[in-house]
């Protein structure tokens, strides 16, 4: 390294999702190109084949998501990633993966919707990611990155995660947490689990590749058909066990709550925003917080609990009302829960941020 | 020196606009600065509207973008158009002289009026007049030294046009040197 060179490299969000997932221990790569992800796939088409890894360009997000399914069964790590209307396209493939309990990661660069929307930043995917997505009893870890250092790091947790709970990771994001650029060390951050013990995170013979061979072995079959009486009720309590556990993988991030009247609550690119805000009005001494939720699935509702007796929270969303619902439930009417929605497409500012906290700082209740 | 600077930077697609943009950001970060660079195109690339907002800063960067900016440099009409009546009003506003009516510059804000293309076609190539433009937002915001932007050049500039580098960082004294 010479003078007046960084240990920072500046690549965007996509390209740190990228180097993230290699050097978390990322094996295959199955992707059908869309904005506003496409450096993912573009990254990881020179990336994995340098770190003898396979990148496949699918026919299909169905065929994408079909192919994680196989390489998860398989016990290799592997990813997809799309934007929102793709994203659709992979759910039944999703629940397939949640209900064979197989690991897979999943990003969504999330665009604005419904339909084909637009190509600018979106939340609106929120529901799609932490309620499921596809069809029956399933939930997707959910982690919601807010720079590109988050990118880069998360895919370390987000493959843990897959092969210790063997279940779908959703890492979600939008265009700006994709599009940013900004200085990423790519050193693996501390406590990653090392690329070559994922799979001993899996404590599953059939996903490990080993165990007892021969007539008397169990079957070495990952499926999600569960046809015998009272067979699929056992499956899913098992899911429902499961997701209980999770429950313990928890993240959030506080600023200033200690003293705060008014909570902002705020995820992802808009919890950056939000922060801005948040920063500006400690600056003219308002008892304003920031919470941002990291994992959207579990949703950190027990801190929001702990933090409702004597505070009101805003909830700040780049989408007409999601998140709001969760932090309603958290606080189960022990404190005023506002919303100030920020509309799909936009592109917006800490500035513009500032007013809607105010107005409900002054009394008044959340906006759009 | 402040702490905190932004910029947008504004043009049609195909004049350099995100070059000039990762340059500043890449230079930032060699200096040991917290930077965000994002870009937002229009529908399509050459010769659509393109611009990118850079934020420089000492404290870790909370919003990337930024309504309301410190400073623009602007490189055609639609720019200016756009963004000078969301410039601060206490900010800074580098116009490419070559290509925006004079009449259109409100003479309230600090403006440096500088005919990029012409002082880019002097160097030999109006392709530099981005750099030229940079160069005079240096000069005028005093946000980073010259030097730390050139020598940033090679890590923006691919190795295929390693050969440009002189001719780039000579566009970037060129504007810097404007008065």
């Amino acid at each position: 390294m010479t003078a007046g060179q960084s240990d920072r490299i500046l690549v965007k969000g996509n390209e740190a999702i990228a180097y993230g997932a290699v050097d978390a221990g990322l094996k295959c790569y199955f992707g059908y190109p869309i904005t506003p992800q496409n450096e993912i796939p573009e990254m990881l088409s020179v990336l994995l084949p340098e770190a003898g890894g396979v990148f496949v360009q699918a026919e299909s997000e169905v065929g994408a998501v079909n192919m994680l399914l196989g390489a998860g069964a398989c016990g290799v790590p592997a990813m997809t990633s799309s934007s929102s209307c793709g994203i659709s396209l992979m759910q039944e493939g999703i629940s397939f993966l949640a209900g064979s309990h197989v690991p897979g990661v999943i990003v969504n660069m999330a665009r604005g919707g419904p339909g084909l929307g637009d190509l600018g930043p979106s939340q609106g995917d929120y529901f799609q990611a932490v309620k499921g997505g596809g069809h029956g009893d399933h939930r997707n870890l959910v982690l919601a990155p807010a720079t590109a250092q988050e990118c880069y790091d998360f895919m370390f947790k987000a493959f843990a995660l897959a092969f210790a709970y063997r279940n779908p990771v959703m890492v979600l994001g939008d265009a700006v947490v994709a599009q940013i650029k900004e200085p990423v060390q790519r050193v693996p951050p501390a406590g990653a689990v090392k690329a070559e013990h994922l799979q001993f995170l899996v404590r599953d013979q059939r996903i490990e590749g080993y165990g007892a061979r021969g007539k008397t072995a169990a079957p070495r079959l990952l499926k999600s058909v569960y046809l015998a009486e009272g067979e699929l009720a056992e499956r899913n309590r098992l899911l429902q066990r499961k997701y209980a556990d999770m429950r313990k993988e928890v993240l959030f991030e506080c600023e200033d709550v200690d003293d705060a009247e008014l909570i902002v609550v705020a995820f992802g690119s808009i919890g950056r925003t939000a922060r801005g805000a948040v920063r500006r009005l400690r600056g003219e001494n308002r008892k304003v917080g920031l919470f941002r939720p990291v994992t959207l699935y579990p949703f950190p509702d027990e801190a929001l609990q702990k933090l409702a007796p004597g505070r009101r929270f805003l909830v700040m969303e780049q989408n007409i009302g999601q998140m709001m619902e969760d932090v309603r439930l958290a606080v189960n009417g022990v404190s005023p829960v506002h919303w100030h929605g920020v509309m799909p497409g936009l592109f917006v500012s800490a500035n513009e941020l500032v007013e809607p906290i105010l107005r409900v700082l002054g009394g008044q209740s959340g906006s759009n | 020196m402040p702490e905190y600077r932004d910029v947008i930077i504004a043009g049609f697609g195909g004049q350099g606009v995100m070059l000039i943009g990762n340059l500043l950001a890449q230079a930032g970060m060699e200096r040991g600065l917290n930077v965000t660079f994002i870009p937002v195109y229009g529908a399509e690339m050459r010769g659509g509207t393109a611009n990118c907002t850079v934020v420089l800063d000492s404290l870790p960067i909370a919003s990337p973008l930024v309504r309301d900016p410190l400073s623009t440099i602007v490189l055609n009409e639609p720019s200016l158009t756009k963004f000078q009546p969301r410039l601060r009003r206490d900010g800074v506003q580098i116009v490419n002289a070559s290509l925006v009516a004079r009449e259109l510059v409100d003479t309230a804000i600090r403006t440096v009026y500088i005919p990029v293309n012409d002082v880019a076609h002097k160097i030999g190539n109006v392709k530099l007049s981005n750099m030229v433009a940079l160069g005079a937002w240096l000069r005028a915001t005093a946000a980073l030294p010259l030097k730390t932007v050139q020598d940033a050049l090679g890590r923006v500039v691919s190795a295929h046009y390693a050969k440009l580098l002189p001719v780039n960082a000579a566009a970037l004294e060129a504007g810097y040197n404007f008065a």
